[in-house]
């Protein structure tokens, strides 16, 4: 009988380079999603493979939503489509009741196509072409203005139609936290928003419903949200009083964090991201300290990351195994940086699908794209890992399957866990047709010869 | 390889490796001690990896590639 083998290990002792924080790390392996073992998604689907809880997203919604309720009494959730667009995933929050919150026509599109009607949409971007704010307009979504050439243009718009177009403004402001994103909407401060007002209240063909906000993404501190709703109260009561008009929306937007890591934060996530509540509480309790009951607008949050991102992991397999030459355990995965867009920012959480013995060191998690850049985890506590070994990389669920690209290889399957417990493919991995399908070669240029 | 360097080596049967040259000192598991005695003895990779696989339940890629990172490993120590 021959003895286990256990990998090889030599390491140099070192003293007085402890970790202050003391952080702990996962030693632990994780065998199953749900009850799905781990080998069973990638036999079936093929690794690397995207996998979405139908349970997970419903219940963040749920928790999000009923604690949001139950503090404002007009409280209303939009699903933010570039968040994750994929049909699966909108149509749970579709159900569950989130309107849609899209930012570009293709997006608008999508939302349609599902069955959205267009009075369910709010549509928010920087950029909207006259063609798809015509489409708005006549369809009755709720249009949020981003700057004064696109107040032209809807008013543009609504002549065409000869209506008189309901719209909404985004404004920014300083509310304390660095970067401040002044890129997006009028700004309040610098008198901006309200003359984006004058002029939209001057107009013929539009007349101003809501105002609306976004402070940031993965914003850490609720205490923004504060200034936030305290800033646009005012402005919300100055512009009733001079205009003699009722507000009847606002809206939030979104950028509530999930439970990520950030690169650069030594505290782990669950010490360093407040619960979604305290963001909730910041909103809610400034609005009714604010408010009078008579003059409550509706109230939207238009929450992705916070919902969709710790619903989603991505499993993916180790390819080959190397040391560099300064003595750094690296190894190379199925899955590069096109398909893991928010690798740039977060240290995911990497967890291997069995227990394997050996001496954990800080290792580099390399992409299989030729390119330098592909680095999908800067440095990971790991044990040796053999050839074949499974990682399980998470949070997955928001940002990545909408901001992945197809570059070098194809992009891999999308499976979803439903809640009667069967898993299935909403989304199938790519083939080389879906590529190739809208492009053209010139007649002079399909003949060559070596 | 220089194996002079891996000559004045103290090692235990513990795993605790001690270099009189320079003061450091190092602790490796079962299997990596096993390795750094056949190196001592003048073994070559080769032949390290047929002792391994005689003793061990394991496969012959799986070895290979673990002599090869492990004598890696000794060359960032200037072990070897």
């Amino acid at each position: 009988m021959k003895k286990e083998y256990i990998k090889p290990y030599i390491r140099k002792q070192t003293a007085g380079v402890m970790n202050k924080f003391g952080v702990s790390y996962n030693k632990g392996h994780r065998e199953e999603i749900e009850g799905f073992h781990i080998g069973d998604f990638t036999e079936k689907f093929g690794s690397p493979v995207f996998v979405l809880s139908e349970k997970v997203i419903r219940e963040r919604y749920r928790k999000i939503y009923s604690y949001f309720s139950s503090k404002y009494p007009k409280a209303k959730m939009s699903w933010s489509y570039k968040t994750n667009y994929l049909d699966a995933v909108c149509s749970v929050l579709h159900q569950e009741g989130e309107t849609a919150e899209v930012v570009s026509d293709f997006e608008y599109q999508k939302a349609r196509r599902l069955g959205v009607p267009g009075k369910k949409i709010i549509y928010n971007g920087p950029y909207k072409p006259l063609e798809s704010l015509i489409v708005a307009f006549k369809e009755g979504a709720m249009v949020n203005l981003d700057n004064f050439d696109e107040i032209i243009k809807a008013e543009e718009a609504a002549k065409k139609l000869d209506i008189k177009a309901s719209v909404g403004i985004r404004v920014n402001m300083d509310t304390g936290v660095y970067p401040q994103w002044s890129r997006f909407g009028f700004n309040i401060e610098n008198n901006n928003a309200f003359n984006a007002v004058k002029r939209i209240q001057h107009s013929e063909y539009l007349h101003l419903e809501g105002i609306h906000c976004h402070i940031g993404t993965f914003m850490m501190e609720p205490s923004a949200y504060k200034e936030a709703v305290k800033k646009i109260v005012q402005l919300m009561r100055r512009i009733e009083k001079e205009f003699e008009i009722s507000i009847s929306y606002l809206d939030f937007g979104g950028g509530f964090p999930s439970k990520n890591i950030l690169k650069g934060t030594y505290l782990p996530p669950e010490v360093a991201i407040q619960p979604v509540e305290n963001f909730i509480d910041a909103i809610t309790d400034t609005l009714l300290e604010e408010l009078e009951p008579k003059e409550y607008p509706e109230v939207y949050l238009e929450t992705g990351r916070a919902i969709v991102d710790e619903a989603g992991w991505l499993i993916t397999t180790v390819d080959a195994v190397k040391r560099l030459p300064d003595g750094t355990k690296s190894y190379i995965i199925d899955a590069g940086v096109n398909l893991l867009y928010t690798s740039a920012w977060y240290n995911y959480h990497v967890e291997i699908d069995r227990e394997i013995h050996g001496a954990y060191e800080n290792s580099i998690i390399y992409g299989p794209l030729c390119m330098n850049i592909d680095v999908v985890v800067e440095s990971a506590f790991l044990p040796p890992l053999p050839k074949g070994t499974r990682l399980i990389l998470s949070p997955m669920g928001a940002y990545n399957m909408t901001q992945w690209m197809q570059f070098i290889r194809y992009r891999p399957a999308v499976v979803m866990i439903l809640e009667d417990g069967t898993v299935e493919q909403i989304r199938r991995p790519e083939t080389l047709q879906d590529i190739v399908g809208p492009e053209s070669v010139p007649e002079k240029l399909k003949r060559f010869q070596f | 390889m220089d194996k002079d360097k891996l000559a004045v080596l103290a090692v235990s049967e513990s795993g605790f490796i001690f270099d009189p040259v320079t003061g450091h000192s190092y602790t490796a598991n079962a299997t990596g001690l096993k390795i750094l005695e056949l190196l001592k003895a003048g073994k070559e990779p080769d032949e390290i990896r047929s002792v391994l696989l005689d003793e061990y339940d394991s496969t012959e890629d799986e070895v290979s590639v673990d002599v090869n990172d492990f004598i890696e490993n000794l060359k960032k120590y200037f072990l070897i």
